[in-house]
C-alpha cells in the first residue's frame, strides 16, 4: 500500500549504503587480512590494493549515510523514526547536529566516519604498518557496520536501523487515530502523515552548543585509540615486536590530546546546562570516557621509556591494549542500560546488549588469536574462544560472560610477556624512566580504580547483588583521586630534570634547587592567605587538599622553568613541558574551584514562624517571590520578571544581583523547559556570571505551577464550624478544628494576645492531600491573619474572622498571584577559570609534541 | 626482585584495598522496615509517595522544608523529610528512591530519586503517549477525511 507524504528515496539510498558499507568493510578486513598474512610482496601487494578501494567504497558508504540521514533531520521528515524522534520543527539549525548524535544509531556513525578519516591518513603514512592496522581498523569499521543493520536473524535483532520508517517502529501500532476505522487491529491509515505534524524534539539538556561540538571530539578520541592499539596487535602479529613504537607514538599524543578535550568539553556542558553545581559528578558516563585517557597517557609515558632506553616495551603493549578495551567497555557500560539510574547521561537502551557485549568478545579474543606465538597456539585460542562462547551462550550466566573476557584478556598478557622482548638490567632509580614509569603505573591504577568503583552496577549483575552506591559516592572518589593527583604533580614536577638511563646527583639538585624553592615559598603564600578551608570531610581531607594544591603549584612553577632552564627556551622541543605546565594547571582549578565552591543561597528560607522549629533549619535553596529583594551572601538579590521563548515552553527568569558591599551589579537569565513535551516537570538550565578568579552561577531549583488557574484575587468568604466541607476548583477541604494556643510570649502577644488555628485537610482531585493550618493571632491589640497555601493548588487560606460559637469565616482564594515566585540555588566558583585554561594549555602541549614527534618520523624516513 | 616489582606490588595492594574499603563504604537497598531496624545508617530507600496522607511543602514560606509520607510495597509507611524543594515531577511519579538515615521517628532524606512513567530520556513510552496525545487532540480532524 502507498501512503501519502511519504519520501521513501533517502530511506532506501539509506538502507542501500548500510548494506554496501557492510560488505565494503568485511571485504576491506578480509583482504588487508590477507596482506599482512603473505609473505610473498606481490601477493601482498595485491590484496593491499584490492583491501584500499574496499575501504574507500567504506568510507564513500559511511559519509552518504551521515549526509541521507542528516538530509532527514535537517528536511524534518517525521516519516523516518530517528528523525521524529529526536528532532522537531521549532528546533534551531545550529542543534540539528545535536539532535543527529542523540540517538545511539547517529552516535555511532560519528564514531564510523572518523575511524574512515583516520584509516585514510593511515593508508597514505603507515607504509609497512598499512596492512596489520588497517586490518584492525576495517574490522572495528565492520563492527559498527553491523550495529546499523537493523537485520533480523531468527527472531534475534542486529543493530538499529537510523532510516527504519515511523510507521513500522511501532510507536504508532496503538494509537488508534493513525489505524482505519480507529481500529488498532486495522492497517495504518494511508494518509497517517497528515497526523505526524511535529517531532519528538531533542532532550532540552541537550540544546545547547557545548552538545553540537563535544560529541565529535569526543567520538574522535574514541575512534583515535583504535591506532596505537592497531599498531599494538601488528607489532604481536608480525613479531617485529618494536618497531612500531616511533611510529604510533604521534597518534598516541593526538588520541590522548583529542580525548582530553574532548571529556573536558563534556565537562563544560554540564557545567552550564547541567544543574548538579560542577562540571564533573564521576558520573559512570564520565569516568568510563576518563579511564581510556588515563590509560593512554600512561602508555604514552612507557612508548616514551622504550623509544628513549628500550624499557617499558610489554607494559605499552598493554596500556595500549586496554586503553582501546576500555573503550568498547565504556560503549558497553553506556549503551547497554546497565548503568539504569546510576547515570544521568546514559543512552538508552536498544535492546543491543548482546552485540555490545560481542564487540567486547570478538576484540579481545581477536586480539589474543592474533597475538599467539606459534599456528598452534593460535588455533587453540580460537577453539577456547568458541567454546567460552557457546557456553556464555547455553549457560546463559553472567559471571561466564564476564570470566570469558577476563581470560581472554589475561591470554593476550601472556603472549605479551612470554614474546615481547624486555630488558632484564634494572632502571636506575636516579632516571627519569623510573620515575615515569611509577606515574604512568599511577595513572593506570588510578583507572582501574576508579572503572572498578564505576562497574558497580555490573558487578550487581554478575553476581547477583543490590549493593547500592555510598552515601557521599563524590568523597568516595575524591578522597582517592586526590593522592593520584599528589604523587603525579610530583612527578611530573622533577622528573624532567631527571636524565634518561642515569643522572648525576649534583647536576640534578642544582637545576631542581631554585624552581623546588620558589614553589614552596608560592605555595605557603597561596595556602596561608588562600583561606582554603573545605572542612566537610574532616582536617586529614583538609590537610590532603593543601599538599596537593602545594604539589600542583610546584608542578606548575617546575615545568614553566624547565622550558628554560632544561630547554633553553626551545618552545618547539617543550611540548611535554607545556602539557605537564597545563596539567598542574587543571589539577590547581580542580582543587580551588572545588574546595573553595560557596553557596550563596544559603539561607534561612523565609518563614514568618510560630513555631514548628523544624523548618527553621537553613537550606540551600532560597525563594524569591517577583519584585522583593531578599539578601543572599553580599548580595541583594531580585526577581524582576520573566519571558518566555516564542516557540518553545523555555522560560526565561530575569534575576538581578546588587552588592551590598561594593558597586557590583549584574543581571543573570537562569532559563527552565517546563512541563517539555512528555518531559513532566522542569529542566532547568543555569546561568553565570563570569569572573576573571571566580563564576557566579545560579539555576532555578522549583517554580510554582504554570498552569495559571483563574484568577479571584479576593478571599470568597465561607462560614465553616469543625467539620464542614468547602469546595474549590480543584477538590475540597475539610475544617478540622479550631484550637487555641496559650503560653503565648508575652513580648510578642501583648499582655491579652490570643492565637487560634484552624487545621484544615485539603483534598485534591488529583488524589493529593495536604494538609494546611492558617492562624489568626490576636497582638498587642491587632487582629493579624496569618495566611496558609497549597502552592501546587494555587490555593490561600486565611482565616477573617472566629465566632465565638467556634464557627470560623474562613477567606478561600485561588490565584495566580502567589505562584510569581522562583526558587533558585546559587554558588561561587573560584579559580574556575584555571580549569579551562589549563585544558587547553595541556592539549596544546600534547599536540606540540606529536608535531615534533611526526616531524621526526618524517626525516628519519626521508 | 626489582625496585619496580617492589612499587608494584606496593600499589596494587592499595588499589585492592581501596577497592574493598569501598566496598565496605557501599549501602544497600532497603524497605521501610529494614531502614527502620537500622537507624542512622544510610540507606537507599525504595518506597512510593503515599497520597493519602497529607504532604507539607510551601515554597514561599519555606523551599528547604518537604514532608511527606511514603510506603513501600509491603505497605509499611514513614514519614520522610526533605530539606530541599519538591522534585518537580514528584506528583507524578510512581517511585521513589530516597536516600537517606531513618532517624528520631523519621527518615531524613538527603536525596529524592524520583522515577516516572516517562523518564526525561527520550523514552519510547514517553513518545508513544505523545502520539496518542495528538491523536486525541486531533479526532476531529480524522472525521473530516473519513
Amino acid at each position: 500500500m502507498d501512503y501519502f507524504g511519504e519520501h521513501r528515496l533517502p530511506g532506501q539510498l539509506g538502507h542501500f549504503f548500510i548494506v554496501l558499507s557492510l560488505v565494503a568493510s568485511l571485504v576491506a578486513t578480509f583482504s588487508y587480512f590477507i596482506a599482512a598474512q603473505s609473505k610473498i610482496d606481490a601477493v601482498a601487494g595485491y590484496w593491499k590494493k584490492l583491501a584500499r578501494y574496499a575501504f574507500i567504497i567504506e568510507t564513500v558508504s559511511v559519509f552518504s549515510i551521515f549526509g541521507i540521514l542528516f538530509y532527514i533531520i535537517q528536511n524534518h521528515l517525521f516519516e523516518y523514526k530517528y528523525a521524529w524522534q529526536h528532532s522537531s520543527l521549532s528546533l534551531e539549525f545550529k542543534y540539528m547536529f545535536a539532535c543527529f548524535w542523540e540517538g545511539q544509531e547517529g552516535s555511532f556513525l560519528l564514531w564510523s566516519v572518523w575511524h574512515c578519516v583516520l584509516g585514510l591518513i593511515l593508508m597514505k603514512t603507515a607504509r609497512k604498518w598499512e596492512a596489520p592496522v588497517m586490518t584492525v581498523v576495517s574490522f572495528a569499521q565492520f563492527c559498527l557496520a553491523t550495529m546499523l543493520a537493523g537485520i533480523y536473524f531468527s527472531g534475534w535483532k542486529m543493530g538499529s536501523n537510523p532510516f527504519i520508517l515511523l510507521r513500522d517502529s511501532g510507536v504508532l501500532d496503538n494509537a488508534p487515530a493513525y489505524h482505519l476505522n480507529f481500529d488498532i487491529t486495522q492497517p495504518f491509515r494511508q494518509d497517517y502523515m497528515s497526523l505526524v505534524k511535529d517531532g519528538n524534539d531533542l532532550n532540552p539538556l541537550l540544546q545547547n552548543y557545548w552538545m553540537v561540538i563535544h560529541p565529535p571530539f569526543l567520538f574522535l578520541g574514541f575512534a583515535s585509540t583504535i591506532v596505537p592499539f592497531g599498531y599494538m596487535i601488528a607489532g604481536l602479529w608480525t613479531k617485529k615486536f618494536g618497531e612500531w613504537a616511533k611510529a604510533a607514538l604521534p597518534w598516541a599524543l593526538f588520541s590522548a590530546a583529542i580525548l582530553g578535550v574532548g571529556i573536558m568539553m563534556g565537562a563544560r556542558w554540564a557545567y552550564e546546562s547541567l544543574t548538579f553545581g560542577g562540571y564533573w559528578a564521576w558520573d559512570p558516563v564520565e569516568n568510563a570516557s576518563l579511564v581510556p585517557w588515563l590509560i593512554m597517557i600512561a602508555g604514552i609515558h612507557t612508548l616514551l621509556i622504550y623509544n628513549h632506553t628500550g624499557y617499558s616495551l610489554r607494559s605499552t603493549y598493554i596500556f595500549f591494549l586496554l586503553s582501546f578495551v576500555f573503550v568498547l567497555y565504556s560503549t558497553f557500560l553506556t549503551r547497554s542500560g546497565i548503568l539504569g539510574e546510576t547515570s544521568v547521561h546514559a543512552f538508552t537502551d536498544l535492546g543491543m546488549n548482546v552485540q555490545l557485549y560481542l564487540l567486547l568478545y570478538v576484540f579481545i579474543w581477536g586480539a589474543a588469536a592474533i597475538g599467539a606465538k606459534t599456528r598452534d597456539q593460535k588455533i587453540g585460542t580460537l577453539v577456547t574462544a568458541i567454546v567460552l562462547a557457546l557456553l556464555t551462550k547455553y549457560v546463559a550466566s553472567p559471571p561466564v560472560a564476564l570470566i570469558s573476557l577476563i581470560i581472554g584478556i589475561g591470554l593476550i598478557i601472556y603472549y605479551i610477556q612470554t614474546q615481547v622482548p624486555a630488558i632484564k638490567k634494572e632502571e636506575s632509580s636516579s632516571s627519569r624512566e623510573f620515575w615515569m614509569f611509577i606515574g604512568s603505573l599511577v595513572f593506570f591504577l588510578s583507572a582501574l580504580v576508579i572503572i572498578g568503583k564505576t562497574s558497580l552496577p555490573v558487578f550487581n549483575k554478575v553476581f547477583d547483588q543490590k549493593i547500592a552506591p555510598p552515601e557521599d559516592p563524590e568523597f568516595a572518589y575524591n578522597q582517592i583521586q586526590i593522592f593520584v593527583a599528589i604523587i603525579i604533580a610530583v612527578l611530573t614536577g622533577f622528573s624532567q630534570y631527571l636524565k634518561y638511563k642515569a643522572t648525576p646527583t649534583k647536576f640534578f639538585w642544582k637545576k631542581i634547587f631554585i624552581p623546588t624553592v620558589v614553589a614552596v615559598a608560592f605555595a605557603t603564600f597561596v595556602i596561608a592567605v588562600g583561606n582554603i578551608n573545605y572542612n566537610k570531610q574532616g582536617p586529614m581531607y583538609l590537610g590532603a587538599i593543601w599538599l596537593a594544591v602545594a604539589c600542583s603549584i610546584y608542578s606548575i612553577i617546575a615545568n614553566a622553568a624547565y622550558i628554560w632552564l632544561g630547554m633553553k627556551g626551545k618552545l618547539g622541543l617543550s611540548g611535554g613541558s607545556i602539557a605537564h605546565f597545563g596539567f598542574g594547571l587543571v589539577l590547581l582549578g580542580i582543587l580551588l574551584s572545588s574546595s573553595k565552591k560557596e553557596m550563596l543561597s544559603y539561607n534561612k528560607g523565609m518563614a514568618v514562624d510560630f513555631g514548628k522549629n523544624s523548618k527553621e533549619n537553613p537550606g540551600e535553596n532560597l525563594t524569591l517571590i517577583k519584585g522583593v529583594s531578599m539578601p543572599m551572601g553580599k548580595f541583594d538579590v531580585t526577581y524582576l520578571s520573566d519571558s518566555a521563548h516564542p516557540k518553545k515552553q523555555q522560560w526565561y527568569y530575569k534575576v538581578h544581583f546588587k552588592s551590598r558591599t561594593d558597586n557590583e551589579e549584574f543581571t543573570l537569565m537562569p532559563d527552565a523547559f517546563v512541563n517539555y513535551k512528555g518531559n513532566e516537570g522542569l529542566m532547568s538550565n543555569p546561568s553565570s556570571r563570569h569572573y576573571w578568579d571566580h563564576d557566579v552561577f545560579t539555576y532555578i531549583t522549583s517554580l510554582p505551577n504554570p498552569d495559571k488557574q483563574q484568577d479571584t484575587t479576593s478571599f470568597r468568604p465561607h462560614l465553616v464550624k469543625p467539620g464542614d466541607t468547602i469546595f474549590y476548583s480543584r477538590g475540597y477541604m475539610i475544617l478540622e478544628g479550631v484550637i487555641a494556643k496559650d503560653n503565648l510570649p508575652k513580648e510578642i502577644f501583648g499582655p491579652n494576645g490570643s492565637l487560634e488555628e484552624a487545621p484544615m485537610k485539603i483534598y485534591s482531585k488529583t488524589g493529593s492531600i495536604y494538609s494546611v493550618t492558617p492562624k489568626l493571632a490576636f497582638a498587642k491589640g491587632n487582629f493579624l491573619a496569618l495566611p496558609d497555601t497549597v502552592i501546587a493548588e494555587s490555593l490561600v487560606l486565611q482565616i477573617q474572622k472566629i465566632n465565638p460559637d467556634k464557627t470560623v469565616e474562613l477567606g478561600v482564594k485561588e490565584t495566580s498571584e502567589v505562584l510569581d515566585f522562583v526558587t533558585l540555588k546559587a554558588y561561587k566558583f573560584p579559580f574556575i577559570n584555571i580549569l579551562w585554561y589549563g585544558i587547553i594549555i595541556t592539549a596544546i602541549g600534547i599536540l606540540m609534541s606529536m608535531v615534533y614527534r611526526a616531524r621526526q618520523n618524517l626525516r628519519s624516513k626521508a | 626482585m626489582k625496585k619496580i616489582h617492589i612499587v608494584l606490588l606496593v600499589f596494587i595492594a592499595a588499589a585492592i584495598a581501596v577497592l574493598i574499603s569501598f566496598l565496605k563504604t557501599a549501602t544497600t537497598y532497603d524497605t521501610v522496615e529494614t531502614a527502620m531496624n537500622k537507624p542512622g545508617k544510610f540507606v537507599h530507600l525504595m518506597a512510593r509517595w503515599d497520597r493519602n496522607q497529607p504532604m507539607e511543602y510551601d515554597a514561599v514560606n519555606n523551599p528547604n522544608y518537604l514532608s511527606f509520607t511514603a510506603v513501600d510495597t509491603l505497605g509499611r509507611s514513614v514519614k520522610v523529610i526533605y530539606h530541599n524543594p519538591k522534585p518537580e515531577n514528584f506528583e507524578m511519579s510512581e517511585k521513589l528512591v530516597l536516600q537517606g538515615k531513618y532517624e528520631d521517628g523519621y527518615f531524613n532524606c538527603k536525596t529524592i530519586q524520583t522515577k516516572c512513567p516517562s523518564k526525561y530520556k527520550d523514552d519510547m513510552k514517553t513518545a508513544e503517549k505523545n502520539v496518542q496525545k495528538a491523536s486525541e487532540s486531533n479526532p476531529g480532524n480524522a472525521d473530516t477525511k473519513y
